[in-house]
């Protein structure tokens, strides 16, 4: 039985382009302080165009209408759980949005000179300690606009360190389980990939480990906990390994969630990781971005760190440029400044004491979670999970129902499906993380929802397969969609 | 804690039935060697108001009632109301990536729409869901043209934004694509067609050129762009300043435009978090990095939005996709969108024409230096006077002066890059006008 | 089901030869697995392909599967109807749907690899 939601009708409302007519207008500018100019005379015929043909022309009335109807047919964390494995959909508090938008912060030009930015400079600074701290590591960038991101950064240092020292090597081991950005960084950054195989028990098969490590590989990528939400037991060991032979130990940092105040990378001999602040530090995904991905590094690592880093001149801050050995620049100006505020603000709302109590409900609610699916769903992995739980969609299976098909019904349930089909170890899988931000309440509709649809792939299957029903859209064809690409209104 | 929304006796019931004691007891499978024995040395949480207090002395910190000339790749312009009453709405602010197409058409038709304005704005064929930012768009543009011409060398203009040249070699020094640059003329401040000519050859993959160039000067592109094609090179067209896209005719003759959209509503927040756009040629899509969504049906015929081409990125090719690239920045590209919505095809033109008449005024006060014809932004110096020396007077009448060019161009380090916008006033013009007098 | 006449690889490929030209496509079991087909992906004509070198890929909406050369030789011909109707290689694998002709390069591959009852017992052993 469907209890989360109910019907409800929804406006329709075409492209804006649709919307539009010709003289219609939603804005107005102050009139001019200064003599018009001819752009003609100013520009040149040629480089004047003649108009934005198709571009939108609505009043200011339709441009909210239209918006406003548009943002109803979204599910977002302000409706319910994304339960969604590796995504960390936590609560994205609005005090983050309020202190991101402070004019003194907002409107600072990355260029206006240090005096008058040390306010800025001073959030990263602080930011910067914290994660280091979190991490038990000792020197982070904030540069990187994104996981991905940072993943690059974090492989390009790792070059440069293994280059000052003779050889950068030439290939990258990554486990099976891994997230896809992970091999895409590793080859963007000029390394060659190698798979490590995950053992039956979903942990990485350390045996097989130490028999690929050799002096071609510069480092291995590793999710700790990984994709599965399992702690790599043995990784002190994987890191001796690692060591021995000369390679470095990046850490993929997306599930950081599972270790604040319980364990840290840097004690465990991770030598790089980074961060995703749009999952374990609260920064809104906003449909698919921005995020951050800060990189923090052991000292080995520091000299390498892209340039500029914040220095502390007397009571001052300052950007040092000169950095010989600096990576260089992997974007333009100093970070996703905006990004990095709504971190600070996160971690300052918590304190140490606040960050390990996030770690602990994140991990009970996933446990919660996993003993009360367990009797439903086959469970491959049965070791300790942390933060996530994976499970398989073999006993649906039988029915001819697939992980997809029961994600597409839990959205007539009232919420948005698990991560689907990964990790790629685990065939057909379901991926749930809950995050530390849902009550018993909104976990127990969820439990509610997940076996009534166990129930309904026994009892009428076809309902599971053709979900979903209660969405404005139904299935959408995905197949026409890439095989006759319409990317754009004409 | 605020934000935990769990209270004692449900946190029992849930231990209960996980068959623990205490929370911690999930967390004794960890290692004993790993676990962390000591409270984190951070300051213990805050409320809301002190949180609020932090970051407002923090800006005070800042400069705050400026007047600011500052241009080079950031600028300042009004932000319609609109923009933040849209992105603040917690469908879009709190939605995740549009994966489950259902349930995330509102996201799935703003990011149609706006990869349509982008193709409308710059003439492209098809534009993605944005990129990280421009300097990136650029980086991720220059491995795209590698990939189509199958030809590994990169010639750049020195005229393009000096740090988003740096990104570009940071990117191609690990892929070993050479990075070569030709440079601009001293009196014009446009490219140097004849380097470009002496420097181009059969191995080139694309040259890359930015209109306006880092200098505002609106760049001789057409002539780059014959050299290139010649060459069998691609060419990359690049913009910083957005709103010049209002009244600046699209290079048709570009194969991928890379570019920023801070412009458009996206404060400059110290540099982040942007938009880049890239847009190219039809042709072109399936080596095209980055998100893109694309129109079709659902199974009863209506009109539905969808991720699409996915095959190109990296949760599906993994090492061999187009890029490494998950994100896009759906947010700012929606605070782009509502912009370009609210102004609308009249007013990005008035927009424009505005940055144009102050710019221009502003130049009626303070020579340029470069004769070239130039957008909202120009270089120009003072005779016996240092940049320092004129933006150390103009801070005492609270006015941030252009940037000074010493630290990316040593041949011009006796000039500064001005900027003015729809937002400067002709009072503070003019006082940038008497200080370089 | 899957021809007397053609020769096929653990990889799911399939090849018939007339004279010195290979003809090679992809198993009905491959284009099942594989779901609808958005796109293939396939070299030009004249490309020196090895044994069991990269061909070229086949993309559904949500993976890639390469496409491996059964046969070395030189690609003389590609067959240009997938480019507008990719949705052939679901219907038509063995048939309408070939991918490429190849011109043999190195004489005795064919004869290597597995014949139509081997490989239904290997894909039948795979499940």
């Amino acid at each position: 039985m469907i209890t989360k939601v109910r019907a409800h009708l929804s406006q329709n409302e075409p492209l804006i382009f649709e919307r539009s007519s010709p003289g219609k207008i939603g804005y107005q500018l102050p009139e001019l302080d200064v003599p018009a100019v001819d752009a003609v005379q100013m520009l040149g015929t040629e480089n004047v165009r003649a108009e934005i043909r198709g571009f939108p022309e609505v009043s200011e009335v339709e441009t909210i209408r239209h918006f406003t109807r548009l943002s109803t047919w979204n599910y977002a964390i302000d409706y319910g759980m994304y339960p969604l494995g590796s995504c960390t959909m936590k609560y994205n508090p609005r005090v983050n949005e309020l202190v991101a938008r402070i004019d003194g912060l907002a409107w600072a030009h990355p260029y206006q000179p240090d005096a008058l930015a040390q306010g800025s400079m001073e959030v990263m600074a602080r930011l910067e300690a914290a994660l280091a701290e979190i991490t038990g590591m000792d020197a982070v960038t904030l540069q990187p606009a994104a996981g991905a991101h940072g993943e690059l950064t974090g492989i390009l240092m790792i070059r440069k360190l293994l280059e000052k020292r003779g050889n950068p090597r030439k290939k990258i081991l990554i486990p099976d389980s891994a997230h896809g950005t992970n091999p895409a960084s590793a080859v963007i950054a000029g390394y060659a990939v190698q798979p490590v195989p995950s053992s039956t028990t979903g942990a990485l098969d350390v045996g097989i480990l130490e028999r690929i490590v050799d002096e071609d590989v510069a480092a291995l990528m590793l999710t700790n906990p990984n994709t599965l939400g399992v702690f790599e037991h043995d990784i002190l060991r994987i890191a001796d390994v690692v060591h021995a032979k000369g390679a470095l130990l990046y850490m993929d940092g997306a599930n950081m969630n599972a270790l604040m105040g319980m364990a840290r990378p840097g004690d465990f001999g991770v030598d790089a990781l980074h961060l995703n602040l749009h999952k374990t530090f609260s920064t809104p995904h906003g449909g698919g971005g921005p995020g951050a991905g800060p990189v923090a590094v052991k000292k080995e690592l520091e000299p390498y760190l892209p340039a500029p880093r914040l220095k502390r001149s007397g009571k001052k801050w300052a950007w040092e440029y000169q950095r010989k050995h600096s990576i260089g620049r992997v974007r333009a100006y100093y970070g996703s400044f905006g990004v990095l505020v709504r971190a600070l603000a996160y971690i300052l709302a918590h304190g140490g004491p606040g960050l390990r109590n996030v770690t602990i409900d994140a991990v009970l609610n996933a446990n919660y979670l996993r003993k009360k699916l367990e009797p439903h769903f086959e469970l491959p992995y049965t070791a300790p999970n942390m933060h996530e739980v994976v499970f398989s969609d073999e006993r649906q299976a039988k029915r001819g129902v697939r992980t997809g098909d029961f994600a597409k019904r839990l959205i007539d349930y009232g919420f948005h499906p698990y991560t689907v089909s990964f990790p790629l170890i685990v065939h057909g899988a379901l991926m749930i993380e809950p995050t530390e931000t849902e009550g018993k309440r909104e976990l127990d509709h969820f439990i509610e929802a997940m076996v009534s649809i166990a129930e309904e792939v026994e009892k009428e299957p076809e309902i599971v397969l053709t979900a979903p029903h209660g969405t404005r859209t139904s299935r959408v064809d995905e197949v026409t969609a890439a095989r006759k690409p319409v990317l754009r209104w004409k | 804690m605020r934000y935990l929304p769990k209270s004692d006796s449900e946190r029992r019931e849930m231990l209960d039935a996980c068959g623990v004691g205490s929370a911690e007891d999930l967390f004794s499978h960890l290692p004993e060697a790993v676990r962390l024995k000591r409270p984190l040395d951070l300051a213990p949480g805050i409320s809301e108001y002190e949180i609020v207090q932090y970051f407002r002395d923090r800006a005070a910190e800042n400069a705050n009632g400026y007047a600011s000339f500052l241009g080079a790749g950031v600028y300042s312009h009004f932000q319609p109301v609109l923009v933040d009453t849209v992105v603040s709405r917690g469908e879009f602010l709190t939605a995740y990536t549009p994966y489950q197409a259902e349930i995330a058409q509102g996201t799935l038709m703003a990011i149609f729409e706006f990869q349509t304005m982008i193709c409308q704005l710059t003439g492209m064929d098809v534009a993605n869901a944005s990129m990280y930012d421009g300097s990136t768009a650029l980086a991720e543009a220059a491995m795209m043209a590698v990939r189509a011409t199958g030809k590994g060398r990169l010639l750049v203009a020195r005229s393009v934004h000096p740090e988003y040249r740096e990104v570009l070699r940071t990117y191609a020094h690990n892929q070993r694509l050479p990075v070569e640059e030709f440079g601009y003329l001293a009196d014009a401040g446009m490219l140097d067609s004849e380097d470009l000519e002496a420097k181009i050859d059969g191995l080139t993959g694309a040259v890359i050129v930015q209109s306006p160039n880092f200098f505002g000067i609106v760049d001789r592109v057409k002539e780059a762009a014959e050299i290139a094609h010649r060459a069998g090179a691609l060419l990359i067209v690049v913009f910083t300043e957005a709103v010049s896209l209002g009244i600046l005719e699209p290079v048709a003759e570009a194969d991928i435009v890379a570019g920023e959209l801070q412009s458009f509503a996206i404060s400059p927040s110290y540099g982040g978090p942007f938009a880049g756009i890239i847009g190219t040629r039809e042709k072109f899509i399936r080596q095209m990095p980055g998100r893109l969504v694309g129109q079709t049906t659902d199974t009863r015929g209506n009109r539905a939005f969808c991720l699409t081409l996915a095959t190109r990125e990296q949760h599906i090719r993994r090492e061999k996709a187009t890029s490494n690239i998950c994100t896009n920045q759906a947010l700012i590209a929606l605070m782009a969108t509502v912009f370009m919505t609210v102004y609308g095809k009249q007013g990005l033109r008035q927009l424009a024409e505005q940055n144009l008449a102050k710019a221009h005024y502003l130049a009626g006060r303070v020579k340029p230096r470069f004769c070239g014809k130039f957008f909202n932004e120009f270089v120009a110096r003072a005779p016996g006077k240092t940049p320092d020396a004129i933006n150390k007077a103009l801070l005492r009448r609270k006015i941030i002066g252009g940037l000074p060019l010493a630290r990316f161009y040593p041949e011009l380090a006796d000039s500064m890059l001005l900027c003015a916008t729809e937002m400067s006033h002709r009072k503070d013009m003019d006082a940038v006008g008497e200080i370089f007098a | 089901m899957y021809p007397e006449n053609f020769r096929y690889t653990k990889e799911h490929e399939w090849v018939r030869v007339d004279g010195a030209i290979g003809t090679v496509g992809i198993t009905n079991h491959a284009q099942n697995e594989l779901g609808d087909i958005v796109y293939v992906d396939l070299p030009k004509p004249g490309t020196q392909v090895s044994q069991g070198g990269t061909l070229g890929s086949v993309e559904s909406v949500k993976a890639v599967s390469d496409i491996y050369a059964p046969v070395s030789g030189e690609v003389t011909e590609v067959n240009t109807v997938l480019a507008d109707a990719p949705e052939k290689l679901n219907a038509d694998p063995h048939g309408e749907a070939w991918l490429v002709k190849i011109k043999l390069g190195t004489p005795g591959e064919f004869e290597k690899l597995m014949s139509a009852a081997d490989y239904q017992a290997y894909i039948g052993a795979e499940k």
